[in-house]
């Protein structure tokens, strides 16, 4: 199915939690923050949060910054 | 200087110098400069994970979280409800209810958007963050930060990035005056004597990124700022002599060997 992934459409498998789609991309959930449909998804329910099809997903880290 | 630490809310920072994480020309040379530098607090920006280079080594490898608290920032956001927004994503990253709350009112002074500011300050605060706001060196601005909740506030010495040092040392005079939380000079710092002014005024504590990360030796530089500072709050503290307009002879008039022999 597709999803908009950080702005830009992504290809993912159906019903693909939080935890799953980080996992695929090698991501450490400890390092970052995600945002499903505006909404943050705290760590402890990345497992149990489920993307549909035409979901935004934000996935954030810290950069250099001021 | 350990027995003159920073506190703002319930902590207590041992420098009164915080430092950026951008621009750096290497991780591993801010890494150097922040020990130069001496700083416990560190800012560091909210954005989006890269995920077409996954190769790059995170900015976190690179902080020492035994010794450095991070302060997670909301620049580049030019509304209030995208500031609230990157403010509760970096508590997320960061598991720390602090935020150095930034909304831009103008791309290119990158001066705050102070209505915005107050609203994000407001909404923040109620939800329990610790906002430390980015401003103007308006007292009046300052004063309304403060009401709404601010921990400290930070008012700039002049634009981002500039190094043009403090533009109105008057009114950061005033906004210590008044204050009643830490007062932060964020930004337009070039170089040390800049930050030496800052804590000159009463500032409690200076922020810069751009004047170590883009100086063509930051480790030296860094080293520059942190004596820069504990220099401008030694002197605050000893109290300087008021400025005369005309000399008072610092050596006595009295015994002075002259042509005429010895006159009383």
């Amino acid at each position: 199915m597709k999803i908009r992934l950080n702005g830009e459409p992504a290809e993912v498998p159906d019903a693909v939690t939080i935890e799953q789609l980080l996992e695929r991309l090698g991501i450490d959930p400890r390092r970052v923050a995600v945002e499903h449909n505006l909404t943050i998804i705290k760590r402890h329910r990345q497992a149990e949060t489920i993307v549909g099809e035409g979901d935004e997903v934000e996935i954030v880290n810290f950069v250099g910054g001021g | 200087m350990t027995s003159d630490p920073l506190v703002i809310a319930d902590r207590t920072f041992r420098s009164r110098l915080i430092v950026g994480t951008g621009k750096y020309p290497s991780h591993a040379i801010m890494a150097d400069a922040h020990l130069a530098s001496g700083a416990d607090m560190v800012t560091v920006a909210v954005r989006r994970v890269n995920l077409t280079d996954r190769t790059k080594e995170s900015l976190l490898d690179y902080i020492d979280q035994q010794r450095i608290f991070i302060l997670p920032n909301t620049a580049g956001c030019y509304t209030a409800d995208e500031a609230i927004r990157a403010a509760r994503l970096g508590r997320e990253v960061g598991l720390s209810n602090w935020v150095k709350l930034e909304v831009i009112g103008d791309e290119r002074t990158l001066y705050p958007d102070n209505v915005a500011l107050l609203e994000a300050t407001r909404v923040l605060v109620r939800e329990g963050f610790v906002v430390l706001p980015y401003t103007n060196d308006d007292p009046i601005v300052c004063r309304k930060l403060e009401e709404e909740g601010a921990a400290a506030v930070m008012p700039l010495g002049a634009p981002i990035g500039s190094g043009l040092g403090i533009q109105n040392p008057h009114n950061i005079r005033l906004i210590r005056e008044q204050a009643r939380v830490p007062v932060i000079v964020d930004a337009g710092v070039g170089t040390a004597s800049d930050a030496t002014v800052a804590m000159e005024l009463g500032a409690d504590g200076v922020l810069m990124n751009t004047a170590i990360a883009l100086a063509d030796d930051p480790v030296a530089m860094a080293t520059a700022m942190k004596l820069g500072v504990e220099a401008g709050r030694l002197a605050w503290r000893a109290g300087r002599i008021p400025r005369r307009p005309y000399a008072s002879a610092s050596s006595p008039t009295e015994g002075l060997v002259s042509a005429g022999g010895a006159k009383q």
